[in-house]
């Protein structure tokens, strides 16, 4: 780690998040990269335009005519064996959307950047967490992003996670539209050397062009072996956490900023905690710090990988909370509330019946009393929609949800379990 | 919170808003100081209202919600005021900086507000005399410098310098003149 006695001298510089993030592409040096343009994430193929036009990277840019040939050329590109990466949002996304399921099943390291925004209709160019929300079932590592620095950390590190042989999955890398992409932010960036020297030479598991080695790609695969292909890109998804912490910790080596699954904001006493993931865990961490300061525990739970949802840890570190809120840039539009809402309550169901805990006997004998006790394990959960097409949330809206935890807590009363935060009903 | 120094700027589409609060960020951000410089993207034209928020502070900044009530409020065109936008949300002893040719007592009872301090400076006349438009953003910087003394001007210039010369490198005229229009807003801004 050559860089990281250096590291303290570096500076920070002001950057937005989108270039940010081509700054980070610039670095990584993708053999390919195919890309389509769509606010908010124009900015990055932009910028990274200009670095290919300008000789400083070696990449092969394909200019694509949609965002479905994009994600096409990047899968063409990997399954030739090129460091390949794309970047899109919102509509562009959706447009990906068979190709993000080929991409995934093929098991090809791309490593994409997402702006996130809103999905039409009716029509809204800023923030939620709608497109990339609608893949969290295709196979795909997601990673969301606080800030613009983590939003630059997240991808270079996603190079690693990708192409890990342990994994070999594509990885995108989310950060909230405008909020982070188009706002100006104090950023520490790497040396050139360091990124390369972190990401190493990409030498891939398998190449298309190998022709010692050859391979069938993308072949029909019927019932009888379709079935165990995807039962294998299940079990290459166990393997996904482990290797996310390791890389975190040896990025944190070389630049003093260690990334886990999630970041436990003084969770650790917490009665009351928020989950939360993007821009407004950092709007929710002032909020925390002011409750702190009156003697309220409360704390923040911000889910960076989510998708493998790592969802033991995340049981671990909120079984001791009382009452917790989820906070979800989303809908499912299901009746049952935001994605994250619905991963954390499926993953509390052991631990509110027993499996995780002491209590577990009192289910055999069948009591009252004892299924009671039981029932009141674990924390209370609530879930607030909020931040739909860029609304903002601020610091008051986050107090009150803070607020209502307490008074849970206090009553034992949950009430509604999903609430919509911020706006007009 | 109570570190963070926040500022709302107040503009008319093409006025150049956004670019004062990125160029404060950037120069904050080269002095040492932990920034964000974003505007609120609403309907993109010419002429519309256009807001713009800096934050800075000692500290690294985690909130990421609009900025509600200022402390500092840059004002680049002062038909602004009367639709009550400028002052809302404003603490009592808000700053305001705004470009007129009226008096800072003036714009004080056009702002109607009691407390606080108001300053002001002809920034349109100055960017008019300076680069031959009415692009009052950079001379705002220099009147805000001076009115506030969030950071020392000549550090402030010396990273605009940076900027505008990689920016407009071909044209030095424009260079020159945003330096000159920061320095005399610097040195005409009156408040009270």
């Amino acid at each position: 780690m050559a860089g990281s006695l250096e590291q303290e001298t570096v500076k920070f510089v002001a950057m937005t998040g989108n270039e940010a993030v081509a700054e980070a592409m610039r670095q990584i040096n993708p053999d390919v990269v195919a890309a389509y343009p769509i606010t908010p994430q124009t900015e990055i193929v932009q910028i990274f335009s200009t670095f290919v036009a300008d000789g400083l990277v070696k990449t092969e840019f394909v200019t694509v005519e949609s965002e479905h040939s994009a994600m096409s050329a990047t899968i063409g590109a990997a399954a030739a064996g090129a460091r390949a990466m794309t970047a899109t949002s919102s509509q562009g996304f959706a447009l990906m959307w068979e190709m993000l399921y080929i991409a995934a099943g093929l098991r090809l390291p791309i490593v994409m950047p997402v702006v996130n925004r809103a999905l039409s209709s009716p029509i809204n160019i800023h923030c939620d967490h709608s497109d990339t929300m609608g893949a969290r079932d295709s196979g795909w590592i997601q990673i969301f992003s606080e800030n613009a620095q983590e939003a630059y950390d997240n991808l270079i590190q996603a190079v690693r996670i990708a192409e890990s042989r342990d994994v070999l999955l594509p990885a995108m890398v989310c950060m909230d539209g405008f909020i982070v992409s188009h706002g100006m932010e104090s950023v520490k960036l790497l040396m050139d050397e360091e990124v390369r020297g972190f990401i190493g030479e990409y030498e891939p598991a398998y190449s298309l062009l190998d022709v010692d080695h050859p391979i069938t790609v993308g072949a029909l695969d019927f019932a009888d072996w379709y079935f165990e292909h995807k039962r294998q890109e299940a079990a290459a998804e166990a393997p996904v956490a482990e290797v996310v912490l390791k890389v975190g910790e040896e990025y944190g080596k070389l630049t003093g900023r260690s990334y886990g699954l999630f970041e436990a904001y003084r969770l650790d006493d917490a009665e009351v905690a928020v989950v939360a993931l993007g821009s407004t865990a950092g709007t929710a961490k002032a909020v925390v710090d002011e409750l702190r300061q009156k003697g309220v525990r409360a704390g923040l739970l911000k889910i960076r990988l989510y998708r493998p949802f790592p969802k033991d840890a995340i049981v671990r570190a909120l079984s001791g909370v009382k009452a917790i809120a989820v906070l979800d840039r989303s809908d499912t539009f299901s009746t049952m509330g935001g994605p994250v809402f619905i991963d954390i309550k499926a993953s509390m169901y052991d631990l509110m019946h027993g499996e995780h805990g002491e209590h577990g006997e009192h289910d055999a004998h069948g009591a009252q009393d004892a299924r009671e006790a039981r029932d009141m394990q674990g924390p209370r959960i609530v879930n607030y929609i909020y931040g739909l097409g860029g609304r903002d949330i601020d610091l008051e809206q986050i107090r009150k949800v803070y607020e209502r935890l307490q008074a849970i807590v206090a009553t034992g009363e949950t009430g509604e379990p999903v609430s919509y935060l911020g706006v007009r009903e | 919170m109570g570190d963070v120094l926040e500022i709302r700027w107040h503009g008319r589409g093409g006025q150049g808003a956004k670019t004062a609060a990125l160029l404060l960020g950037e120069a904050a951000s080269a002095a040492g100081k932990h920034i964000q410089a974003f505007p609120e993207y609403g309907p993109e034209r010419m002429g519309a209202p256009v807001l713009a928020f800096n934050r800075i502070s000692d500290e690294p900044i985690m909130v990421h919600c609009h900025v509600s009530s200022p402390r500092i409020i840059v004002v680049l065109d002062p038909t602004l005021i009367r639709t009550g936008s400028v002052t809302a949300g404003a603490p009592e002893d808000a700053v305001y900086v705004v470009n007129t040719h009226l008096s800072p007592s003036e714009m004080r009872k056009k702002l109607g507000v009691s407390a606080g301090k108001v300053f002001t400076v002809d920034a349109t006349q100055i960017s008019l005399d300076c680069l031959g438009r009415a692009i009052p953003n950079t001379p705002m910087i220099g009147a805000l410098i001076r009115a506030t003394g969030l950071m020392k001007l000549e550090d402030f210039i010396s990273d605009t310098r940076r900027k505008l010369e990689k920016k407009f490198g071909s044209k030095p005229g424009i260079v020159e003149g945003n330096i000159k229009a920061i320095e005399r807003a610097y040195q005409e801004v009156k408040g009270e």
